[in-house]
């Protein structure tokens, strides 16, 4: 179990740097609760200990964005809110990743309107969308997976 | 209770009320434009009346030639334990109406709010400004003319990258 059985016994182990920073990167990711609406609800189900993100050691929710490498966006997001999604999304310190949670984040949803941004990828790079309205937090759990997996595949060296 | 109202605002009114519509047990009464302070006033300080709290003021786009707009009035009273509604016709030629605010402090954001949706002038208002849209926003999106989806581009986004 764990860490313990690849030491045989001995004091040390040994593995490449690339690997070790991503293992470390990928089971700390601190996320920034951008929640707007009712997919905040569900957000902060995620966090809760029913579905427990604890498990996948997101659970250090930052309420400033320069603590913190993940970015929620759960709700709608309206022109005038857009700009403020922005100077938050500006202020994260590199690596960044973004998760558009549920349809109005991701598409607008059902505020097929004149004040409603037609989905965040307009003005923030979003690395994964999630469906439903709102998502079940079990949907969100994957999307944090789906992030996680994405960095596996990423070499450390594209951000340093 | 509606004798009273009605008798106690035509005593004073006459000329003035346009048409008093009762429906489904609502009172409604519309009243010239110029007189709008006359009657909000005489309807909140007299003794007998004293219709204190204004819940909302809207507008209303009925997309005719004559008397576009209109302007509406949700007004009730404490002491009577009764609803009323002003109605205020307004043209698209001369957008401008008095406030109320003098009378009623609430009636300020309510104010812009129709302003803002609407894009009609409230006279003497102590800060008339969009309260919803951006400062810079050069349409009024509740009027009949103004798609649904908005004017591309109307709004500016921050840059993606």
């Amino acid at each position: 179990m764990g860490l313990e059985s690849y030491l045989n016994g001995e004091g040390f182990f040994t593995t490449r740097v690339n690997d070790l920073l991503k293992w470390s990167r990928t089971n700390s990711l601190w996320p920034m609760p951008m929640a707007t609406s009712c997919c905040g609800i569900e957000l902060m189900s995620f966090a809760g200990p029913r579905f427990d993100v604890a498990r996948f050691g997101s659970e250090v929710f930052r309420m400033s964005p320069r603590q913190s490498d993940l970015m929620i966006v759960a709700g709608t997001i309206t022109y005038k809110m857009a700009k403020v999604v922005r100077k938050i999304y500006d202020q994260m310190p590199e690596p960044k990743w973004v998760i558009a949670m549920g349809a109005c984040a991701s598409s607008g949803g059902m505020f097929r309107s004149y004040s409603v941004v037609q989905g965040i990828d307009q003005f923030v790079p979003v690395d994964v969308f999630v469906s439903g309205c709102p998502p079940r937090p079990d949907s969100l759990i994957k999307a944090l997976l789906d992030i996680q997996a994405k960095l596996k595949k990423e070499p450390i060296s594209k951000y340093y | 209770m509606k004798e009273l109202l009605i008798n106690k605002l035509k005593e004073k009114f006459q000329d003035f009320i346009e048409e008093i519509i009762d429906y489904s047990n609502e009172l409604t009464f519309v009243i010239s434009k110029n007189k709008i302070l006359d009657v909000c006033y005489f309807l909140k300080n007299n003794e007998d009346l004293k219709f204190d709290y204004l819940v909302d003021i809207c507008g209303v786009d009925r997309f005719k030639k004559e008397n576009r707009f209109e302007v509406v009035y949700n007004i009730w009273s404490e002491k009577l334990k009764y609803r009323i509604r002003l109605r205020i016709k307004v043209d698209e030629k001369d957008l401008q109406l008095d406030s109320v605010t003098s009378i009623w402090k609430s009636a300020d954001w309510y104010e812009r709010e129709t302003y803002d949706m609407f894009g009609i002038v409230f006279l003497n208002h102590p800060d008339l400004r969009r309260i919803y849209m951006p400062e810079e926003f050069e349409y009024f999106p509740l009027r009949k003319d103004f798609p649904l989806i908005g004017i591309p581009d109307s709004l500016p986004l921050p840059r993606r990258n």
